[in-house]
């Protein structure tokens, strides 16, 4: 049985979105769409696995905005329903959600967005909470596995009290940590659709769901909105903790509470210090937030990316008493806490630290010098693409081609591992200087295109993931056909969404919940289009170069070269080697080759590395994936492959 | 055999490269604990933190207490290193003097050690870290123990073998069994226990 099914009242290690979908379940979800991005993943790949068991209806959308239409969709039905996404999803969805609160919505909606403090995965710091905000819709925030759970399947039952979408946000600290977590009951039978749509316009129950007459419903929005307020005063999910009168109130909420609480454990001042822990950050509740503000001396908002809760906190203060108003407020606005990056305990501890000038206990002088020695020891762990990655082989053709070229052509990237030819520009050979959103590689090489009248005549080259190419790149290549755009598009086709694990896209044939359906092809599609497609395996250096060479040469059109190759992680790769790779050290002359020590130097496969001793290339076999592309780069053969697919007869 | 419940906190730092099962591990020492009757909480990234690139897991074990999902700064108590330098990296922040490092002597050399733009320190010197930095500290050839068994990324298994052959944790053999047997066909199981005792045996 999945850990997921497991009966009430056992306990059970969850991922933080374990947790949230198994909080879902408890709420008798019955369907859940999402595209994947990470942090946000495993809750739908943790309802997909018992969606058949729960009869839940799990799928993998093609972008954010259509994740929480095909939600909503179910909402309208009364059923209740889940859409999650990373943070720059929200911007994704942000469209049709500004409709949908004007809606209004039947069943529990709960938009789910996991967001990523720090961009450990990310190549932003977004931040979704001022959406709901801006929307007028309210905000949950779990602070730990078990309010994970029971948050969620809350935050369904509220959005039917006030008939909208309710938004809860996580943070990878949360999503991606672990902890135990104590299982309420499921439902026994799940609800039956029905979307009614012939009552009056202002029913919200039977008539049509649209946004109009806007300000009457805008103004109904905003009247239940105040049920979720009220609701908030009373919540246990908001907890004080600490002395009736303390010198300092610290408020905060999600991962930030855990910090908060370990930061005072660290400093021995739990009885100088309040943590008021909220998990409704938005609206507040006046009236808690008051009494507590009213008790405390000072003021600190622990918190993570922008000061969204401090903003609220100080909005809130200045419409109370000069007493409140005067009391000192810190936070990220004032710079006691860092104004961008995660937080951590010993950031907060630093930040209370410093309000009650206390000092934290150190480790002695010595080992922190000797720590300091150590770390001047340890080497810098660059990212880059895994031993056996086509991407590498990818941008080893681009690079090639752009060089034999010779008129300094340039990528504009995307988002997907390929990013890293950007983040790490060695790793793409220098040949990516942009790196924006979903498709907007497409879209800016699209615009280059363009300014060759204006004195920018260069190749412009664009890449995009296979799982990409539908969620967002699909406008922008019309776009480039339309108006005549001169570029070449590269699809690095690698099998599956592989960046946030495998989850299947439009492009393969099978869905969430590994059900034979139809494949949508790039190929053809770009075909309808009407640009020239080429396909090709990145790993024959040979026929990919030819093709690039010839399509950079090429003006004037739009040309589409798809790189098949699927990623060396794959279920169906890892671990299967399709060559052994060796180096023939008769061969290798090392330094003395003259070719700069192409494979160790500017190859950079960690799979393949240098004996410093024999000052030969040598491939370390724990690495190597087996993909024999070095065998191709090595201008003295030295690099030998044999094929493994090949038996010995 | 049931263990008496420790009644102190406890944080442990798994740290190795990505790809080398450091989440697998974390969640399985986890997952027997959590069975064992402890609040257990990990902190890990995973997802393009893990291209070839460091990775650590925090494990904070508390007989009562959710904990934050990472260890403060010179609080890890224990270090498993299934990569030796990403141990040090990691030694040389969470250590204290009371710690102890348990490590893999494998190393995976990052990119620019290859280019030959950085160098990696030789087992010697970080031994001689590990000894400064650490209460005690063990080496073991656990990738080399692996490769013997076929696969390379057993090593991760081989080091929690070796992990409960110290005492440092409650867990044992047997909770290790119960664990794997909640998400592993037989004879998976049978490959993950002999890496185990591969681990314990590492350790006499």
């Amino acid at each position: 049985m999945s850990k997921l099914l497991v009966p009430a009242s056992s306990k059970v290690l969850f991922l933080g979105n374990e947790a949230i979908a198994r909080g879902a379940l408890e709420a008798g979800v019955s369907v859940a769409a999402a595209y994947p991005g990470t942090p946000s993943s495993e809750v739908i790949e943790s309802l997909a696995s018992v969606a058949r068991e729960r009869n839940v209806y799990v799928e993998w959308s093609v972008n954010e905005k259509v994740a929480l239409e095909v939600a909503a969709a179910a909402s309208f039905a009364g059923l209740r329903s889940i859409a999650v996404m990373k943070q720059n999803g929200v911007n994704v969805a942000s469209d049709f959600l500004l409709h949908l609160t004007a809606s209004g919505t039947r069943g529990g909606l709960v938009l789910v967005s996991c967001e990523d403090p720090g961009a450990l995965s990310s190549v932003n710091e977004g931040e979704s909470r001022y959406f709901a905000r801006m929307l007028e819709i309210p905000l949950l925030e779990p602070a730990d596995f078990q309010e994970a759970k029971d948050l969620t399947k809350w935050a369904f039952e509220l959005s039917e009290v006030i008939g909208n979408v309710v938004m809860l946000r996580s943070v990878t600290r949360m999503s991606h940590a672990s902890g135990n977590v104590l299982c309420g009951k499921l439902p026994a039978r799940s609800r039956r659709a029905a979307f009614r749509y012939d009552g009056p316009i202002m029913d919200s129950q039977a008539g049509p769901m649209i946004s109009t007459p806007v300000v009457a419903k805008h103004l109904l929005h905003q009247d239940k909105l105040q049920d979720a307020v009220a609701l908030f005063e009373k919540s246990p999910f908001n907890r004080y903790t600490g002395p009736a009168r303390p010198d300092l109130l610290i408020v905060t909420a999600s991962a930030c509470s855990l910090y908060a609480h370990e930061a005072v454990e660290m400093l021995a001042v739990e009885k100088r210090v309040g943590i008021l822990k909220l998990a409704t950050t938005w609206p507040l509740p006046p009236k808690l937030l008051t009494r507590h503000l009213q008790a405390a001396k000072k003021i600190l908002i622990v918190e993570e990316v922008l000061p969204f809760l401090e903003e609220s906190v100080k909005i809130l203060a200045a419409g109370l008493s000069a007493d409140i108003r005067k009391k000192p407020h810190f936070g990220k606005l004032d710079g006691t806490l860092p104004q961008a990056g995660e937080l951590n305990p010993d950031l907060v501890a630093a930040a209370i630290g410093k309000i009650l000038k206390v000092k934290l206990q150190k480790l002695p002088a010595s080992y922190a010098a000797e720590a300091a020695k150590a770390s001047a020891l340890v080497p810098v762990r660059e990212q880059t693409f895994c031993a056996g990655c086509p991407h590498r082989a990818s941008f080893w053709n681009i690079h090639n081609a752009i060089a034999l070229d010779g008129r300094d052509g340039f990528v504009c990237g995307d988002i997907g591992c390929y990013s890293m030819a950007a983040l790490s520009p060695a790793t793409g050979y220098s040949t990516m200087p942009t790196l924006h959103s979903m498709g907007s590689g497409t879209g800016l090489a699209s615009g280059f295109a363009k300014l060759a009248p204006f004195g920018l005549d260069k190749p412009i080259l664009t890449v995009c993931g296979d799982s990409t190419f539908y969620h967002a790149v699909i406008p922008a290549l019309i776009n480039a056909q339309h108006n005549r755009a001169d570029i070449t598009f590269i699809v690095l086709d690698n099998a599956g969404t592989a960046m946030t694990g495998f989850q299947p896209h439009p492009g393969l044939p099978v869905s969430a919940v590994k059900e034979t359906v139809p494949a949508v092809d790039i190929e053809a599609i770009c075909r309808a289009i009407g640009a020239e497609v080429e396909v090709s395996d990145p790993f024959d250096l040979d026929r990919t170069s030819k093709i690039l060479t010839r399509f950079l040469s090429e003006k004037g059109r739009l040309k589409v070269l798809i790189l098949r190759q699927a990623c060396a992680l794959s279920p169906e790769k890892k671990g299967k080697k399709r060559f052994e790779v060796a180096v023939d050290e008769t061969l290798c002359v090392g330094e003395a080759c003259g070719c700069n020590r192409l494979c160790t130097r500017i190859f950079r496969c960690p799979g393949l590395t240098w004996d410093r001793t024999k000052k030969k290339a040598v491939i370390d076999e724990v690495i190597c994936a087996g993909c024999g592309v070095c065998a191709l780069i090595c201008p003295q053969k030295a690099i030998v492959k044999t094929d493994l697919s090949v038996s010995p007869s | 055999m049931k263990k008496r419940m420790q009644k102190t906190e406890k944080n442990v730092i798994l740290t190795g490269v990505g790809g080398q099962g450091n989440v697998l591990a974390s969640r399985a020492l986890a997952g027997m604990l959590v069975d064992a009757g402890y609040v257990v909480t990990i902190g890990e990234t995973f997802g393009m933190s893990q291209r070839g690139g460091s990775v650590m897991s925090h494990l904070r074990i508390s007989p009562d207490e959710v904990k934050s999902p990472q260890i403060p700064k010179g609080r890890a108590d224990i270090v498993i290193g299934l990569e030796p330098v990403e141990a040090l990296r990691v030694l040389a922040v969470y250590g204290n003097p009371s710690t102890v490092v348990l490590s893999n002597n494998r190393p995976v050399y990052p990119i620019g050690v290859i280019t030959g733009e950085l160098s990696y320190p030789s087992m010697e010197v970080i031994r001689a870290e590990f000894q400064r930095l650490s209460a005690s500290s063990r080496m073991i050839d656990a990738t080399g123990a692996a490769l013997e068994m076929g696969n390379p990324v057993l090593s991760n298994v081989i080091m929690i073998g070796a992990l409960a052959q110290t005492g440092l944790l409650p867990i044992d053999r047997k909770m290790f069994e119960k664990e794997m047997n909640k998400t592993l066909s037989a004879d998976k199981l049978a490959v993950n226990l002999k890496a185990f005792d591969a681990g314990v045996a590492l350790m006499k």
